[in-house]
């Protein structure tokens, strides 16, 4: 979570700017702050969590900071589309930024999450910069798959971040799988299998969720309700849309995915939920300003009083900036250097991913098999010269 | 639930964070050498005739496993598993009914006991989820084999083979690896109906990303099934329904069999006849036919579908220039269609005929006998193939 800033801050060449993001943090103390979440928890089959969250001057401020460069991200990555520099499909995250970010506050990085195809916030969260995800966008080698991905095959393996996947709901069989694996080797870890609304509706997630709870693993299911499953509201898609709820004999908890202090506090009951009894399921109420990816307006669905709504009372940028004047950790025109500061490296990070070259012809090839086997044989390609390992 | 789940931590941390994996065993490889020492086994498969054709030369395979111990092909398979299960604490399996109830065909009968049931993991009916699972598990380094009760059964879960198993790793960059091995067994059986009589090495070959293995033998069988679980890349093993039983001595010592290479069955100089699988055992009852009607075949085992052993067909092909497939999944889009065209491509120069097919017919297996063994390949056929080549 902080890791992201310091790391931007590195990044971020003006002197003066980066004394600010410095005195920005060091200003700021640890010292606990609590705050109350504006909503209650709804909870299923489970005490819910308490609505008092501990947090500090310092995670406010990081939250704001990490939450203003994933806007910032989405919102350049909408003008690159247009400018036909990223092609194909490009599913924005902006509006959901709480869910990352309080995330990234309640666990590590040993442990997993995975997610489908709106990934590049929760990439950014995971350790990722900004240029592998501006270069990757843009089909360039610098990318974090080498620009062999794309938009909806962002991953992080350092980080912890497991995709990035195109089918709606194939990642959540996967996602038990790594929840397997954590309880296999007994790591004391969790996953979250994040999904939308409209992968709620998939069977295969259904299927996985009486697996994990069948064998008690350490599996965590998000489901990011912004309810829309591309086109279609929820009410349409779904006919019981209580997505907490349909775990039946798994609990769950609705969270007001706008409120990253909520968020965060969810996931750490979660977590401690996860590793000694097994499957919880999530539910973000959370909401998405963009259509459903740049090749929908999001608009003839839904009406535009709708969206400027909940951008006026629910967006998660503003809670956490009326918070931190509330509370006095920042001055009004300290957040907005902060925001200037914010666009600033993203351009730069863009600049930059543009002048990275497009993937070598021979990378085509790359990558397909792993080359060297685990015996004495042929490569997959039968060209290449027998391996040995050692 | 059984008492150990999982195993020690460590020693799963130990094998993960290790640079240099577990030491290989000694390496028997079949290199193009004959290999059938058909002498020694009895089959059981159905009314397939034994002692087909001896072999033209020695056999140093053959001749090694004189000392070797006598199993049936799903033992085979089972000592390959279990063999790696005690090298590698990482692998594990996955499928229907393979742990309490051992396996529907055996192959993991005893696995539970020894290893614990979250090593050999009785899944729900789920084939979607579980291989899903097995890939998630794979991507944090675990080695699971998934079995799907039969072949037929994996239609449900090809998204999950397709694009998450195969192309995870291109799609990271790298980031990932996929060391799964979905094995089960599929062919035409005896009247088990149509969506029981599926051969999904069609459907799969066009996957990029994953390797497709066949086996045949026990010997293969074996080897397959160690160099399937160790190899990087997610591999598809294909066995037979018909073929559990078959009997024959392998070598006590540890060995692996190359994914990648085909096996020299019968060496011969009139035809190239190439096949996998249980054709295998029809085209040698045919060889053995041609013997005696003075042909010379050479039968090749290909062994790899995906990716094809190229050099030893190629090899086989510029000495007879003739060849003759005979595959038992069907006509359209079928392994042979590749295959052709794969030939065709490369070794146009060399054939002095075109190249025959012989595949099962596009239609759904049949319930009834008499109509179920039309829809295969059978020996008379391949007979006439070769005498109509040889003309």
């Amino acid at each position: 979570m902080a890791q992201l800033t310091r790391r931007a801050a590195a990044l971020n060449k003006s002197l003066p700017a980066a004394i600010l993001a410095a005195r920005g943090l060091a200003t700021a103390s640890t010292s606990p702050i609590t705050v109350e979440t504006s909503l209650p928890f709804t909870a299923h089959k489970i005490d819910p969590p308490s609505r008092s969250v501990e947090t500090s001057s310092q995670e406010l401020l990081t939250f704001f900071r990490d939450m203003a460069l994933m806007r910032r991200m989405e919102i350049a990555a909408d003008s690159l589309y247009k400018a036909k520099l990223i092609r194909g499909f490009c599913h924005l995250y902006d509006g959901q930024e709480a869910v990352c970010v309080g995330m990234e506050a309640a666990i590590n990085r040993k442990d997993c999450i995975i997610t489908a195809y709106r990934d590049h916030c929760i990439f950014l969260g995971r350790g990722g910069t900004l240029l592998e995800a501006f270069a990757e966008l843009m089909g360039r080698k610098d990318g974090c798959s080498k620009g062999k991905g794309g938009s909806m095959h962002f991953y992080k393996k350092e980080g912890g971040f497991y995709g990035g996947h195109g089918i709606v709901g194939a990642q959540v069989p996967l996602g038990c799988g790594l929840a397997f694996a954590q309880k296999y080797s007994k790591d004391e870890s969790v996953t979250f299998a994040m999904y939308g609304d409209g992968a709620a509706n998939q069977g295969q997630l259904f299927e996985a969720l009486n697996m994990a709870a069948l064998w008690d693993l350490p599996a965590i299911l998000v489901c990011e309700n912004n309810h829309y499953g591309m086109g279609t509201a929820e009410w349409r898609a779904a006919k019981s849309p209580a997505y907490y709820k349909r775990g039946d004999y798994v609990p769950g908890l609705k969270v007001d995915g706008m409120d990253a202090l909520a968020v965060k506090q969810a996931c750490k009951f979660a977590k401690e939920h996860a590793l000694k009894n097994g499957p919880i399921i999530l539910e973000m109420d959370t909401y998405r300003y963009h259509g459903h990816s740049m090749s929908d307006p999001g608009s003839t669905y839904r009406t535009r009083d709708e969206i400027s709504g909940v951008r006026q009372e629910r967006d998660p940028i503003e809670r956490i900036r009326k918070l931190v004047l509330a509370h006095d950790i920042a001055t009004e025109k300290e957040l907005k250097d902060t925001e200037k500061e914010v666009r600033k490296e993203v351009d730069e990070a863009i600049a930059q991913a543009k002048e990275s070259p497009m993937p070598d012809p021979s990378e085509l090839f790359t990558n397909v098999y792993v080359k060297g086997l685990g015996t004495e044989s042929f490569g997959a390609d039968r060209k290449e010269v027998r391996t040995v390992l050692p | 639930m059984a008492a150990s789940f999982g195993v020690s931590s460590a020693a799963v941390q130990a094998v993960k964070s290790s640079a240099s994996p577990l030491p290989s065993p000694p390496v028997i490889r079949s290199e193009a050498r004959p290999i059938s020492g058909r002498i020694n086994r009895s089959r059981k498969a159905g009314k397939i005739a034994t002692h087909a054709v001896a072999a033209r030369t020695e056999n140093p395979a053959s001749a090694a496993s004189k000392t070797g111990h006598e199993v049936l092909l799903f033992e085979a398979l089972r000592e390959g598993l279990e063999e790696e299960m005690e090298r590698d604490p990482r692998v594990c399996i996955f499928g229907e009914d393979v742990g309490h109830y051992g396996g529907s065909y055996k192959v993991s009968k005893g696995l539970a006991e020894k290893y614990g049931d979250l090593r050999v993991l009785d899944t729900p009916i789920a084939e979607n989820s579980f291989t899903g699972m097995a890939v998630g598990a794979a991507m944090t380094g675990l080695r699971p084999v998934v079995e799907g009760m039969n072949m037929g059964f994996l239609l449900l879960a090809f998204n999950q083979i397709s694009d998450n198993c195969g192309m995870l790793h291109y799609t990271s960059g790298g980031q990932f690896t996929i060391p799964t091995v979905i094995r089960g067994p599929g062919g035409v059986g005896r009247q088990l109906g149509a969506e029981h009589s599926q051969r999904l090495e069609s459907y799969f070959q066009s996957i990029p990303g994953i390797q497709m293995v066949a086996c045949s033998t026990p010997y293969n069988a074996k080897g397959l099934m160690k160099a399937a679980i160790r190899s990087e890349n997610p591999v598809v093993l294909f066995e037979h329904v018909l073929l559990y039983n078959l009997k024959e001595r392998i070598p006590d010592e540890e060995y692996v069999v190359s994914l990648e290479e085909a096996e020299m069955v019968r060496p011969g100089k009139h035809v190239t006849i190439l096949t996998y699988s249980r054709m295998r055992y029809h085209v040698m009852q045919a060889a053995k036919t041609l013997v005696n009607k003075g042909y010379d075949p050479e039968v090749i085992d290909i062994r790899s579908l995906k990716p094809f052993d190229l050099h030893t067909i190629g090899n086989s092909i510029k000495k007879t220039h003739k060849v003759l497939i005979v595959e038992e999944c069907m006509r359209t889009g079928g392994i042979g269609a590749s295959l052709t065209a794969a030939i065709n491509e490369n070794f146009n120069d060399y054939l002095d005929a075109p190249i025959v097919c012989l595949s099962s017919q596009d239609v759904p297996t049949p319930y009834a006998g008499t109509l179920e063994e039309v829809t295969v390949v059978q020996p008379p056929q391949i007979v006439t193939a070769v005498e109509q080549l040889c003309r």
